[in-house]
């Protein structure tokens, strides 16, 4: 019979393990936890953001509910609040402004990714992107004083003459107004357009370009038809982004909009967006269903800023993983 | 189907409508460079419109005295308040924001699984994509209701949206890292946590300076959050308190712009020069680090 001996008397530990030292457990347990902690501060603030806003809008969402989005009146004397005009001034603003920046962002990103010559591709880059880096309170300064008086005494009488019989181009010219929102809106969003979209075209395969130019096509229809198509998604990706940047900005637009609560065809008249009634008025607002009615204001921001962004992320990232 | 004569099969003609399709295509390269163009006319456009015009007001007592207001309600003094106010509030946001930024980014590239640091960085899409205004409105309803304007509260409000660029920047370059150094470190018998600190964190030093010289951007010329955070001020004068709402470049660009006064034009064009050479010099600062590190990772 065999006796198994007695096992070894084990001293502590097996020879072949590494004693950890206090400070290596300590160190690694306690960098673990900070960076989760600073993942889980990230994930908090969003809840946290969406439940402040509705909460403080809750005085004004309860007494107005959904209508507050299609009432048109605004009127703080006697308590009337409602959305209608602000949705109005926001979605064409954005939607003037996307019109415009978008074919210029993708003939940009074109230029850039196969036109430029090498020594210029870089330099022009960068000054796109400084559009980027310019703030928004000085592009509100620069189109109330500069931009505003040339639009408004040249510009608009210009595209009157020619397009006066459209109600959207009728009524005074003026230097304040939705055409100056909207085209300082295409400013600030051309640069974010312009980035998402060239990285796209710059994933275009090079094999299939050639292939392309192979069969005789020429440039632009080597462009329209494998760079555009292959890019496509991306751009839509590229405008969601821009759409959501255009709804939520606040103080250049309502530096040059001209705060006007109201719904008219005409792009010369002054209007007002969500985003800039809040920043124009909310010093102002008394406590209560004023001020409560302009955080309803942001609350529906929020949705839609944070759905524009949702779907952009989508489409990009459909796009990539093919 | 181009026509070859038959018998002279090789003869070579160019295709029907070559020539048009020629001048086309040559037509369209014209749109794409007029469009770039433009774009970058408009850029210099503002910026000459803004050094033009902020050279003619900018004087060294504009830059180190604070506002003094005449009879006439003119500020005969400077904006020095301001600057101070703006450099507090950039200084508390981004001690905030850097450190939280790259923690972020650490967990995203070093600890998080796939998964998971997809998520992260879908959360960090999404918290970037909130507008300044709704930021400013949080806090707002967190530190403002109830309590007063503050400088801490406009600071906490820039932080938030200084995260994001900092983490996701940070995050890019962390990526960066050569895996086979992490290797190297555990092989020689090195904790996670010290890889991180002695090999990870140095080798992308400069591009995390990168994200934080970008976050720092993104703050500067931030107005919307400030405005519902520290925009009323009981004095001129200079404050320093964080507690106090602090004054800032942004705000009083702002409130200059609204005066009906030419002379508060001048001082606002002044100070958005100060303003945008400081955010200017951020961001090509931000892209020569960039460069250089980018291509020290790449070898």
């Amino acid at each position: 019979m065999i006796t198994t001996p007695p096992p070894p008397e084990v001293s502590g530990h097996s020879p072949f393990a590494v004693r950890v030292k206090l400070s290596d457990r300590l160190g690694e347990r306690g960098l673990k936890v900070l960076t989760g902690l600073a993942a889980l501060v990230t994930a908090a603030l969003i809840v946290w953001i969406a439940y402040t806003v509705f909460d403080r809008a809750s005085p004004a969402i309860g007494k107005f509910g959904l209508a507050f989005i299609g009432h048109k009146v605004w009127n703080p004397v006697v308590g009337h609040f409602g959305a209608a005009s602000f949705l109005y001034g926001t979605a064409v603003s954005s939607a003037l402004a996307l019109l415009v920046a978008t074919p210029l962002a993708v003939a940009i990103s074109i230029y850039l990714t196969e036109l430029a010559p090498n020594f210029l591709r870089i330099p022009m880059g960068i000054l796109v992107e400084l559009l980027a880096a310019i703030p928004s309170v000085i592009l509100g300064l620069w189109g109330i004083l500069v931009f505003g008086p040339i639009l408004g005494n040249h510009i608009e009488p210009f595209l009157k003459s020619f397009l006066g019989w459209l109600p959207l181009f009728s009524g005074s010219p003026s230097s304040y107004g939705m055409l100056n929102a909207a085209l300082i809106l295409t400013i600030m969003i051309l640069p974010i357009i312009t980035s998402v979209t060239r990285e796209v075209l710059q994933r275009t395969p090079t094999a299939s370009k050639e292939a392309a130019l192979a069969l005789g096509a020429t440039r632009w229809e080597m462009i329209r038809m494998v760079v555009l198509p292959t890019a496509r998604p991306g751009i839509v990706g590229a405008v969601l982004l821009g759409f959501g940047r255009g709804i939520g900005e606040a103080v250049a637009v309502s530096m040059v909009i001209g705060n006007q609560p109201q719904i008219k065809a005409s792009f010369f008249q002054p209007m007002a967006t969500m985003a800039g009634q809040i920043a124009d008025e909310f010093s102002s607002a008394n406590p209560g269903t004023w001020q409560s009615s302009l955080i309803y204001l942001a609350a529906i921001l929020l949705i839609f800023s944070a759905l524009a962004n949702i779907a952009a992320r989508l489409v990009v990232r459909h796009t990539t993983v093919k | 189907m181009s026509t070859t004569t038959p018998g002279n099969p090789l003869i070579l003609r160019p295709v029907r409508g070559a020539r048009r399709r020629r001048i086309v295509s040559r037509s369209f390269d014209v749109v794409f460079t007029l469009a770039t163009l433009l774009a970058v006319a408009v850029l210099l456009w503002v910026i000459v419109s803004v050094v033009i015009k902020g050279a003619s007001a900018l004087n060294w007592r504009l830059l180190t005295s604070d506002p003094k207001i005449s009879p006439f309600g003119q500020n005969t003094g400077g904006i020095a308040n301001a600057i101070v106010g703006s450099a507090i509030l950039i200084a508390i946001a981004s001690a905030i924001a850097i450190p939280i930024g790259i923690l972020v980014a650490l967990f995203m590239t070093e600890f998080a699984s796939a998964k998971v640091s997809a998520v992260e960085r879908f959360l960090l899409d999404i918290l970037a994509g909130v507008p300044e205004i709704v930021v400013g409105v949080f806090i707002f309803g967190v530190l403002v209701v109830g309590s007063h304007q503050s400088g801490w509260a406009g600071a906490i409000a820039l932080s938030i949206l200084e995260i994001p660029t900092v983490a996701r920047s940070a995050q890019e370059v962390l990526v960066l890292v050569p895996d086979a150094l992490r290797e190297a470190g555990l092989a020689l018998g090195l904790r996670r946590w010290r890889i991180v600190l002695r090999i990870v964190l140095p080798t992308a030093l400069g591009g995390l300076l990168t994200g934080a010289v970008l976050g720092v951007a993104r703050v500067t010329g931030e107005t919307a959050s400030l405005l519902l955070t520290t925009s009323v001020f009981s004095n001129n004068g200079l404050t320093v308190n964080p507690s106090q709402p602090l004054p800032n470049i942004p705000v009083e660009i702002l409130t200059l712009s609204e005066s009906p006064k030419p002379s508060d034009h001048a001082q606002a064009w002044a100070a958005s020069l100060v303003l945008i050479a400081f955010v200017l010099l951020l961001s090509v600062i931000a892209r020569a680090i960039h460069e250089r590190s980018r291509a020290k990772l790449r070898g």
